[in-house]
């Protein structure tokens, strides 16, 4: 069993903040410390610039950088580290695709096929590409019970849809789409299709296995499993990324230049242009390290705990409080997101942050989902490894409070 | 100290002020989207002078207290003055302190009447 109370001591945020209560990894996660002392150990101890210099500094931070590409490949169970690409974020993952695959293959009168409940980091580049292009963008709307509409796949997939990209867990929602099913589904209907799924919200949360989901991209950032900030990952896979042309170019992935022309490196350096967050990937996989010695299923379970606690206490105390997203979804993260009535969500947080209690308060990055829902912004209170318990009754009290002051 | 101060409260639950002016010299609706707040306000304007202001919207605690407590604080001011408002002149009139993340809550109905006296 996961004890966050143990886990807690690993993060030293906590030491020095001992009342936060913080509900908002969605956003961003906390660090332990293993991964600051790690990003510490490469600037205090070899603190150099990768692949290019001849000499040991160099060749021994090259190996921990690639050391991480190598625990990636086996963390989503990728076939090859040429399938995975350091980027900065999971925007810039979703970016570089439509870039250099969206505006490769999607022609006048293509369509590509999403989601209502995408972040913009998936919706906006295919919705801004297709609009160039003069093609159309599906929408996967929601069932009536508040999941994706999967069972009537064939109304937004066609033999004219290019991609399908969707979220793999809404960040606003909680819920985790049905990927492998859904992947299948549409590869029935148009075996060409290319499926990208954003994962930010899975990977650091569950066990994720890109082979066993069948799809051909997929995108996460490392600030959210309790890496550092500024990287994000690209697996995709290799015959794909090999006919896929450079998203920047620049030094490090380049193989010769001449006044005319430039050969570019194979894949994954033909799309790592520039000195990349060389510390931030190096301790990257000391959070992958950390979550593996957790176990993901637990992690998974005890998200999913605190979660049907908070709906539980927040359903029978409040009858003015709105959770959104499906009722009994078996397959759910941590996240609860809901709204009162009365009181406007920033309010709610913002007296909550007088008691410590970190939420999130707005549209999430997800507008097209609130305007489906008829809403202008939610609060979201989302759970990790290090969350316990009576964090979830700190946010209970802190809503009572709101419901004091706010009358 | 908490930013929820018996007056913000007071004025969020009971605005001065709400409602419509018939023949308004100017109207205006501002938006802040990301917070879903909106803001529509009515001016009436003679000689120079703000006679009457007006507003309806929908918004947070702190943009409700804010719209309230400025539409009373103008009326009966002039054009010059009121063009010359801060940021920092709204917030002494709301008293509180705010972070970067929830000023703009505070300076949406100031936006709103600068853009009236245009």
């Amino acid at each position: 069993m996961l004890n966050p109370d143990t886990i807690k001591k690993d993060f030293p945020i906590f030491k020095n903040i001992p009342e936060l209560i913080y509900l908002d990894s969605t956003a961003t996660s906390l660090k332990p410390k293993i991964v600051i002392d790690k990003l510490r150990e490469y600037y205090e101890t070899y603190s150099a610039n990768i692949y290019r210099g001849i000499y040991h500094l160099s060749e021994r931070a090259t190996e921990e950088y690639e050391k991480t590409r190598e625990i990636i490949v086996s963390f989503i169970h990728a076939k090859s580290s040429e399938e995975v690409i350091f980027t900065r974020n999971t925007s810039e993952s979703l970016n570089l695709l439509c870039y250099s695959l969206g505006e490769e293959i999607i022609k006048k009168g293509d369509e590509i096929a999403t989601t209502i409940m995408e972040h913009h980091s998936n919706f906006v580049p295919w919705q801004q590409l297709l609009i160039k292009k003069g093609g159309k963008l599906a929408v996967i709307k929601l069932d009536k019970d508040g999941g994706l509409d999967v069972l009537h796949l064939e109304k937004y997939i066609s033999k004219k849809t290019k991609i399908l990209c969707l979220t793999y867990v809404s960040n606003v929602l909680g819920v985790a789409n049905e990927i492998k099913k859904i992947i299948q589904n549409a590869k029935k209907i148009n075996p060409s299709i290319i499926t990208i799924v954003d994962a930010a919200q899975a990977v650091p949360h569950r066990k994720v296995d890109v082979q066993d989901l069948g799809c051909d991209f997929l995108a996460f950032s490392s600030h959210k499993m309790l890496g550092p900030t500024g990287v994000g990952v690209l697996w995709g896979r290799k015959t794909l990324l090999d006919a896929m042309p450079p998203f920047l170019y620049g030094g490090e992935m380049i193989s010769e230049v001449h006044v005319r022309n430039t050969k570019f490196k194979e894949t994954p350096h033909k799309f790592e242009a520039g000195t990349p967050a060389i510390a931030e990937v190096i301790a990257l996989k000391e959070a992958v390290r950390y979550l593996e010695k957790v176990g993901l299923k637990e992690i998974e379970n005890h998200e999913q705990k605190l979660a049907s606690y908070a709906i539980k206490r927040l359903g029978d105390e409040f009858k003015n409080l709105h959770v959104i997203g499906p009722k009994n979804a078996e397959n759910k993260g941590g996240i609860v997101s809901f709204y009162f009535k009365k009181y406007h969500p920033h309010d709610v947080a913002q007296i909550l942050s007088e008691k410590n209690i970190c939420v999130r308060a707005g549209n999430h990055c997800a507008m097209p989902l609130h305007e489906e829902l008829n809403l202008t912004a939610t609060v979201r209170a989302s759970f990790y490894l290090y969350n316990t318990q009576s964090d979830v009754d700190a946010l209970i009290d802190g809503l009572h409070d709101v419901s004091r002051i706010l009358k | 100290m908490t930013i929820y101060q018996e007056v913000i409260l007071d004025h969020a639950e009971n605005p001065r002020n709400t409602g419509n002016i018939q023949n308004p010299t100017n109207t205006v609706i501002v938006y802040n989207p990301l917070c879903g707040d909106k803001i529509k306000m009515d001016v009436l304007i003679k000689k120079d002078r703000v006679i009457d202001v007006r507003f309806q919207g929908q918004g947070c605690a702190i943009s409700k207290a804010a719209s309230s407590l400025l539409t009373d604080w103008v009326k009966g001011k002039t054009k010059e003055v009121l063009k010359n408002m801060t940021k920092k002149d709204m917030m002494k009139l709301l008293k509180i302190e705010l972070g970067p993340n929830r000023i703009k809550c505070a300076l949406l109905p100031l936006e709103a009447l600068q853009k009236l006296l245009i």
